[in-house]
């Protein structure tokens, strides 16, 4: 619905420079004199203590100005602070220790990046690796290595929760239903990735920085803590332009501290861009959460009770706002549901991955994954039809403002309306004919169904529901959500409006003008709107920047209400002027004016620009009309209850989205056939941005659904480094949308409106699982499916996965890169005298392939200098053999360990020479390695293939050396003629 | 081909948007690089550095490239042309822009300069291009935020304009 005459369809004010190359992104900026650019060294291990940082090198090289380690950082500031009490030190770059994959150990300062680039690879570190721990449960484990060694243990935190009377409803719940789910780790992965520009004044004691940051600003008292200057001394500014966010920019934050110190360390200002490797292992990633739901149902399939067992894994640092992301749900939990029993135990785990944070949909794709499942599981137990569970559980229409177990109000809505609407006019029941038409046919098809509520305008008390009551009465009261908006009129009445959103993209300004255009009269592309902040003159809160969808129905209320307070300001000058009363004056077409009769007319810039001019002619009590700033908060973001009640959100809109997927029997692809959403997101503000908005949300759902993933290794290597590894849909996988709208506005917000921005990436993800498991159904029964449905991971369900072809390994299921292998060689010399060679660092030095030197260090214990390739990363690593288990001259086993900028290797294969019978001998060998670094996040598909090509290299140089022509087996034969033998 | 040395500076001497321009580069340093950083053309972006995600194709001789895997000594005598010369006139749009605005084929634009540039050398190529065409030309670019659908929608909308400027020539 319409409200105010907005200009629904405008076209975007942001478009025309973005369209033409003149867009102002953090690296178009120009950087003052003198700035140094910064390249950062980071960790290839996941858990290791660092004995030795050796720069020597690397400061030499020219055009180094610093080579900075943690050591320095801590010399001018501190750790970042946390958000609930914990006894550990969240530094932005490592001290002593590393704790996952790509953090930070040292930072290079030079003339330009590519030189920085050069002196991080002469950086020569030396780890002492500890056993590392990924999975969630396994962290919780008594023996599982701890990360943090003042903690004691890898359990950050561990509360419960009960609301209204859970163990009464379990009691006497006809069943009780239970689903245990993982939800992966994943990120929005925004194409420009992270940039900081900051500078030190020593005389002020002050830091400038320009970042892609985008808020919330409650990590601006973060950062200015960290730095040890008051808040006044951290002036923090965005650009105009922002390439996407979807959360992840709050994460840029650590970096700001760490170049800012190295800034004042160095006395320069600093430039730092990240790379996409840096963005995927390193910049922030969503949590990965285990989840245990319990249903107490009813004969009929009504939900009385549900009880939550959650363990958030945060990665290897607790880093604010987190554990944000396990609470912006609370009051949530029940999703959609009229459920008045509610039990929930949270507890949040540290792993040695990268510490986690925003990413859009934030808490809501994990509770409605494991929620959603739920509702479907319960149906099938229950021989129900999935869409009457739904329907039945649903907040009844006339409830609203309903209160949810757990605290929230839902403002407005009728979800029953909604649900029908979209049945009826997505064609719902053709979608089931379609279903039973395919599975006559055999083929496999699902259709899946999602109901979700989406919360927006987040309640900054919400995270202290983390902290007992007891711990929120010590810390003192937060709540409340302020915006702000500044109009300014200069004195020819033109109009500058200021808002504290931080956009990437979503067209907030074109909003913004449309709104005070139209409480003017004038033309929304007369009417500047700045969207860069300032937190040195802007006005500003902790809430303020882009998450939680909170434009629409926060900031741009802000905005109204500093147009409306002008106007009537304007207005009774009008009125003294047109001698009429202020409330029969109107605006429009440029004019103010008397709404009976609109002859009697002012230019409004005449009237508006009268504060400049003329202030003396101003109506008594009337202030000039120069420059107005609403701040704006909700009164209904209330502070926690005593009970734990939480308001977490102050808008909540209904999604309801259905589906019809199809596996292909082949490929076992899934593809979406259909899909429905049905949003009700209140009042609708401009059409255009709200449909862009949810297919932007649903494009990256489907990303989460079967794609993509943040995928480590068991030893915590990670390996999704490049957009290859971690596959973002193209247009191709991105199925068509049905798009629905039914309208309550939401009476709480200034403009009716709600957020609408990240609800798909709630709903989608386990609407297109629920599908998947209702097509394998027939098949498989009931399956615990886990994203990203992959092809593989499919596969694995379906019951009659034939049997790989005689002499084919089986795959190891997932991501991996780990490597063995065994094989065979035939050399025509006799074993002692291959023995010999094995055991001669001079020898040695021309048969290991790509070595520039081997040195003995003992018998047993060689140390060489190789340069390897492997797919497109090409480095030099030192590689220390040790040989053990010696029985000259039949066997022995070798134990390599290799270490270079691009990554790290670690494995051992044990070697067997037989005589063959004539004068020759059989080389028999074995091995298992793992690679960690770059070189796994990047080459992990690559490397089975480069380790046999290095093995057969090795053999092939071995026989020459023992005087004869090699004679190794047929894939290693191959393999060396690809290669063109020795290089 | 030149033989170049690694630590040194070559002058590169190019067509840039139609005007001569030049600059030095080492060899290693990349065209990206080179247009926005020495030739302050940073209507061209970088996303991945590494040829996925598209938002630095540019034209090199009329064909499309990633600039972020051409290095700025290959472009010596080449004709570039980058996204900030697809308008006809500074204040204007190309009709391919103009259907961008008008289908909110773009949110935060970062990876647009790629995807006009891609797109524009299609329709100018194959004034024909249907959607499947035009689907397989953007499948060369990632996009966060639009979810591609209003992308299509403005492609097919400025192939049809097209088509009818040249009849009605």
């Amino acid at each position: 619905m319409p409200k105010d005459g907005l200009h629904q369809t405008m076209l975007r004010v942001e478009d025309a420079p973005l369209l033409t190359g003149r867009g102002q992104f953090f690296d178009d900026l120009p950087t003052p004199h003198g700035t140094v650019h910064a390249a950062i060294l980071r960790s290839p291990h996941a858990h290791a203590k660092i004995t030795d940082i050796s720069t020597d090198a690397a400061r030499r090289l020219a055009g180094v100005h610093a080579v900075l380690t943690g050591e320095d950082y801590a010399s001018v500031a501190s750790p970042l602070m946390v958000g609930v009490k914990l006894p550990i030190e969240c530094w932005p770059i490592a001290q002593n220790k590393v704790r996952y994959v790509g953090e930070p150990v040292a930072v290079v300062l030079a003339d330009d990046r590519y030189i920085a680039e050069d002196a991080v690879d002469l950086i020569d570190v030396s780890y002492d690796t500890l056993a590392p721990v990924i999975d969630p449960l396994k962290a919780l484990a008594d023996d599982a290595p701890v990360l943090h060694d003042e903690m004691g243990s890898n359990l950050g935190a561990d509360r419960y929760f009960s609301y209204g009377d859970p163990d009464g409803a379990f009691a006497e719940a006809d069943h009780v239903v239970e689903i245990s789910v993982r939800y992966p780790r994943n990120s929005c992965t925004p194409i420009e990735t992270y940039g900081v520009l900051t500078r030190w004044d020593p005389h002020t004691r002050s830091y400038d920085v320009l970042s892609n940051f985008q808020g919330p600003f409650s990590i601006h008292p973060v950062i200015a803590r960290a730095l040890n200057v008051p808040g006044n001394r951290l002036r923090l500014r965005t650009p105009e332009d922002s390439g996407g966010s979807f959360g992840i920019k709050q994460g840029v934050f650590p970096y700001i501290a760490l170049l800012s110190a190295c800034a004042r360390l160095t006395d320069r200002p600093v430039k730092w861009v990240e790379d996409r490797l840096e963005h995927l292992t390193a910049s922030v990633s969503a949590t990965n959460r285990a989840i245990t739901l319990r249903a107490a149902v009813t004969a009929k399939g009504r939900v009385t009770a549900l009880d939550y067992d959650q363990v958030e894994d945060v990665g290897a640092y607790l880093r604010a706002p987190e554990p944000a992301t396990l609470y912006r749900m609370h009051g949530n939990l029940c999703g959609a549901y009229d459920i008045a029993n509610l039990r929930v135990r949270n507890r949040i785990v540290m792993t040695n991955k990268t510490p986690t944070g925003l990413n859009r949909g934030f808490g809501g794709p994990q509770i409605y994954f494991a929620l959603e499942r739920l509702m479907q599981r319960i149906a099938v137990e229950l021989g129900l039809d999935p869409v009457n569970v739904a329907r039945d559980n649903l907040i009844s229409s006339g409830a609203f403002p309903y209160r949810t177990a757990s605290g929230a109000t839902y403002d407005s809505g009728d979800y029953q309306n909604a649900f029908d609407t979209a049945l009826k006019d997505g064609r719902y029941d053709a979608l089931c004919q379609k279903r039973d038409a395919a599975r006559a046919q055999g083929r496999l098809y699902g259709i899946g169904l999602t109901v979700a509520v989406e919360p927006s305008v987040s309640n900054m008390g919400y995270l202290s529901t983390a902290l007992t009551p007891a711990e929120r009465a010590k810390a003192g009261q937060k709540n409340g959500a302020q915006s702000c908006a500044t109009i300014a009129i200069d004195p020819v009445g033109s109009i500058t409006v200021q808002i504290d959103s931080v956009p990437q993209g979503q067209g907030h300004k074109t909003v913004a003008a449309s709104i005070v255009a139209e409480r003017f009269g004038l033309e929304p592309g007369a009417i500047t709107v700045v969207a860069a902040m300032d937190t040195g003159k802007d006005a500003w809160s902790i809430a303020a920047g882009n998450y939680s969808s909170r434009f629409a129905a926060a900031s741009a209320g802000a905005v109204r209400i500093a147009a409306g307070r002008l106007r009537e300001r304007i207005a009774a000058i009008a009125a003294s002027q047109l001698d009429a009363r202020p409330e029969d004056i109107e605006f429009g077409n440029g004019k103010v004016f008397i709404a009976s009769n609109p002859e009697a007319a002012l230019a409004f810039a005449r009237v508006a620009s009268t504060g400049h001019w003329a202030p003396g002619t101003l109506p008594e009590g009337i202030a000039a009309p120069m420059r107005e700033t609403a701040i704006w908060t909700a009164p209904e973001l209330t502070a926690p209850t005593e009970e734990d009640g939480i308001n977490s959100s102050l808008c909540h809109a209904f999604i309801f989205d259905f589906c019809g997927v199809e596996i292909d029997p082949v490929t076992h692809e899934a593809r979406v056939d259909h899909y429905v959403t049905m949003h009700d997101c209140g009042t609708i503000l401009h059409e255009g941005m709200v449909e862009g908005q949810i297919r932007g949300a649903f494009a990256q759902a489907v990303g989460a659904a079967l794609y993509e993933e943040y995928a480590y290794d068991d030893d915590g290597a990670f390996l999704a480094g490049t957009l290859a590894d971690y596959p973002v849909p193209t247009v191709h996988e991105i199925p068509d949308l049905t798009i629905l709208h039914t309208c309550t506005p939401s009476p709480l917000t200034p403009l009716g409106a709600k957020g609408v921005g990240e609800g798909n990436c709630m709903s989608t993800p386990v609407c297109i699982a629920n599908a998947v498991a209702d097509a394998l159904a027939p098949a498989s029964g009931n399956v615990d499916v886990t994203l990203p449905l992959s092809p593989a991971r499919i596969a694995s369900y379906l019951p009659d996965e034939p049997a790989p072809p005689e002499g084919i390994a089986q795959p190891r299921p997932g991501p991996g890169k780990g490597l063995s292998g065994q094989g065979e060689a035939h050399v025509g010399a006799a074993p002692q005298e291959i023995w010999d060679l094995l055991m001669d660092a001079d020898q040695l030095a021309a048969i290991i392939p790509g070595a520039h030197g081997v040195k003995r260090l003992s018998p047993t214990h060689f140390l060489a200098d190789v340069t390897l390739g492997v797919g497109p990363v090409k480095g030099r690593y030192r590689v220390q053999v040790g040989l053990s288990d010696l029985d000259a001259p039949n066997n022995a086993t070798l134990t390599g360990k290799a270490g270079g900028a691009l990554g790290t290797g670690e494995g051992s294969g044990r070697v067997t020479l037989t005589p063959d019978g004539s004068g020759g001998t059989v080389i028999g060998y074995s091995y298992d390695a793992a690679v960690g670094g770059k070189v796994a996040s990047v080459g992990g598909r690559l490397l089975d293939g480069a380790a046999k090509i290095v093995i057969g290299q090795f053999f092939a140089a071995l026989g020459r050396r023992a005087g004869d022509a090699p004679q190794p087996d047929g894939i290693i034969a191959r393999m060396c003629g690809w290669i063109g033998g020795r290089r | 081909m030149r033989r170049l040395t690694a630590t040194e500076r070559h002058p590169v001497r190019f067509t840039l948007n139609g005007k001569p321009a030049e600059g030095t580069a080492h060899p290693r340093m990349l065209l990206s690089d080179f247009l926005r950083g020495v030739q302050g053309a940073t209507g061209t972006h970088v996303g991945c550095e590494h040829g996925v995600c598209g938002a630095c194709t540019v034209r090199i001789d009329g064909a499309m490239a990633r600039s972020c895997l051409t290095f700025a000594v290959q472009i010596e005598g080449a004709e570039i042309d980058t996204v900030e010369a697809l308008a006809p006139a500074p204040a204007r749009l190309s009709v391919l822009q103009d259907a961008f605005r008008k289908h909110h084929a773009l949110q935060c634009g970062f990876c647009t300069p790629g995807i006009l540039m891609s797109l524009d050398t299609l329709l100018a190529t194959e004034s024909q291009a249907d959607a499947e065409r035009i689907r397989d030309v953007l499948s060369g670019h990632l996009c966060r935020c639009t979810g591609y659908q209003p992308i299509v929608a403005a492609a097919l909308d400025a192939a049809q304009t097209l088509r009818e400027e040249t009849d009605n020539a």
